[in-house]
């Protein structure tokens, strides 16, 4: 049989087939379709249209109201109010509104419903999070979710891998965003078209689940159709207490075939900023300049996680927020805020002047909860810096990791986390 | 399948978000969708393309966000069909399965100018540029794909094959 990397062998076993190869066009059936209060709605439209009477299972469509939510007007509360009552109607087991609602690609492999091994397709760009679980996952739109909800399976075209080496140990600060950050600045915002991403090599071995999901989170910023890490211990502490089906570890073969193999020295890299208006204008934090910022944001799928908050209530902790900048704080789940409550991390964050936002992608994508006006500048752990993401067309976003997010709430200016450390000596 | 219509121009990396702005997501209605169109790339768009114009762009359309609305927009425009080098997957993806025509063609977009009347014929895969007298030859769309346009798109064909 021929020797097949860790997306192919998940592809394959889902389509039912001894193998697969990259180019191929396979049925497979998915373990997890999800939509969101955006895309669902048209999704369920079709659904409608089409005749479709009841959903494949009920246990495995994921219906997750977080863009637009809390309901931020008229429009969009009549778009949640779609998902509601489709979620009622097919008793949809995993529905979370209200209270219990949270960025779903935080949600989901915190609440256990992804585990390692599945194929999870989601009507939301980055799906792709899944990675980090060793799932493949990808982004599809709403007509493929439709498709999905009535027949429990999607057409694929089995991608060829790319597979990155990260080789020695990470620099203080560095994430698993600034890893992915510094492979988009290489690439390009299309290097992996079409494309699967493996992510591999001492240094992932050694990175946390928050950081595994917040890398792979961001594979689509490169084009590709997924983002993946091979499970290992690190995965199975994660998941054994939380997952909700039977998983399994799936990975790639020694002599598996890679369109192509990208190594980097860990020790060259350091905290990245991606500058306007594309994720692939990286720089280091050293080579920053001088940028006066209006609003900072700590959250989204990418960077809601509790390690972020952590990070930043380390940093943020007896400190006073710029009094040119607005710092937002948006735990990514219910979870996730409740245990930044209970470790006083809001007493940090509101004794520093910060703003604590209830779960939701809220200004990620410029929906609500901290609107840039026209010429503002922010600094967001989010993943995108499109003209416009976050606001006024003429507003501009970084994008860094939640420690540079919270050296320059501080400092007012693009900060390394240095800085704040330093000053204490 | 052949369209003819003016070209409008944009350039790489078109993201879901200049295609449209998340703030109109709260809508799935093509011609409110429309109305806003491209307005941060270019504002003249959505109140001037005319049905049957065709969008000629650089490298990798559609990068970004799985919003179907963005391919709803741009059809609800009247844009017949959309020519670039690549798509971004999911764009690309979506177009086939809601029914926007699109081609991946090297070469039409550095010899087309705003206004060029374009030519397109789906069969054939050719993309001739008339104002010019260039023509170009698109990759071909996989056989898989034609048969998802032939049935009328995923949800049809779907129920072709009595699965719904």
């Amino acid at each position: 049989m021929r020797p097949m990397t860790i997306t192919e062998k998940i592809l394959a076993k889902h389509a039912g087939k001894k193998s697969v190869t990259p180019g191929e066009l396979i049925n497979a059936k998915v373990d997890i379709a999800l939509g969101n209060d955006i895309t669902a709605p048209i999704a369920i439209k079709e659904f409608r249209k089409i005749g479709a009477k009841k959903v494949f299972n009920r246990n495995k469509v994921v219906l997750v109201p977080d863009h637009f939510t809390p309901n931020k007007d008229i429009k969009s509360a009549e778009q949640c109010k779609i998902l509601r009552e489709f979620a009622h109607e097919q008793k949809i087991s995993h529905y979370y509104d209200g209270g219990d609602a949270g960025v779903e690609h935080a949600l989901l492999p915190e609440q256990g419903v992804v585990v390692p091994g599945d194929i999870v397709i989601g009507a939301d760009s980055h799906t792709c999070t899944y990675g980090g679980l060793g799932a493949f996952s990808t982004g599809v739109g709403s007509t493929d979710l439709a498709a999905a909800m009535i027949t429990g399976e999607l057409w694929f075209k089995v991608p060829e891998t790319i597979k990155f080496v990260f080789k020695g140990k990470l620099n203080k600060w560095v994430t698993g965003k600034d890893l992915i950050l510094h492979i988009i600045g290489d690439i390009g915002v299309d290097g992996a078209l079409y494309r699967a991403m493996e992510f591999t090599g001492k240094a992932i071995e050694r990175l946390s689940m928050d950081s595994r999901l917040s890398m792979c989170n961001m594979a689509i910023e490169a084009g590709a159709k997924s983002g993946i890490i091979i499970p290992d211990a690190v995965t199975e502490a994660y998941v054994k207490p939380r997952a909700e089906r039977k998983y399994k570890f799936y990975t790639s073969d020694p002599d598996a075939e890679y369109a192509q193999v990208i190594e980097y020295d860990c020790s060259k890299i350091e905290p990245k900023v991606a500058f306007p208006h594309l994720p692939e204008n990286t720089r280091n934090i050293s080579d920053v300049g001088k940028v006066r910022i209006d609003q900072v944001v700590i959250g989204s799928c990418t960077n809601g996680r509790f390690e972020d908050l952590e990070v930043a209530a380390k940093l943020l902790k007896g400190k006073k927020v710029s009094d040119h900048v607005r710092l937002i704080i948006i735990p990514a789940t219910p979870k996730i805020y409740s245990e930044a409550m209970d470790k006083g991390f809001f007493k940090t964050f509101m004794s520093a002047g910060a703003i604590i936002s209830p779960p939701t992608c809220g200004p990620c994508l410029g929906g609500h909860m901290g609107i840039l006006a026209e010429g503002e500048k922010a600094l967001t752990t989010t993943n995108r810096n499109f003209v416009g993401r976050m606001g006024h067309p003429k507003s501009e976003v970084y994008l860094a990791n939640p420690a540079v997010a919270a050296a320059t709430a501080v400092k007012g200016i693009i900060a390394h986390p240095d800085e704040m450390v330093k000053r204490k000596k | 399948m052949k369209f003819k219509g003016n070209a409008w121009k944009f350039g790489s990396d078109i993201d879901t978000d200049k295609i449209i702005p998340a703030v109109y997501l709260t809508t799935t209605d093509p011609k409110e969708l429309a109305k806003n169109c491209m307005e941060h790339e270019d504002p003249k768009f959505a109140p001037n393309v005319k049905k049957g114009d065709v969008i000629v762009a650089d490298k990798n359309f559609g990068c970004g966000s799985s919003r179907e609305h963005a391919p709803i927009a741009i059809k609800g425009c009247g844009i017949s069909c959309v020519i670039a080098p690549s798509f971004a997957r999911i764009f690309y993806r979506n177009s086939f399965n809601m029914g926007l025509p699109i081609l991946e063609c090297d070469g039409i977009f550095k010899v087309t100018k705003p206004g060029d009347t374009i030519e397109v014929d789906m069969d054939s895969g050719t993309v001739t540029n008339v104002t010019r007298k260039k023509s170009f030859v698109a990759s071909p769309v996989p056989p898989f794909m034609q048969e998802l346009v032939k049935s009328g798109g995923l949800m049809k064909s779907i129920k072709k094959r009595g699965l719904v």
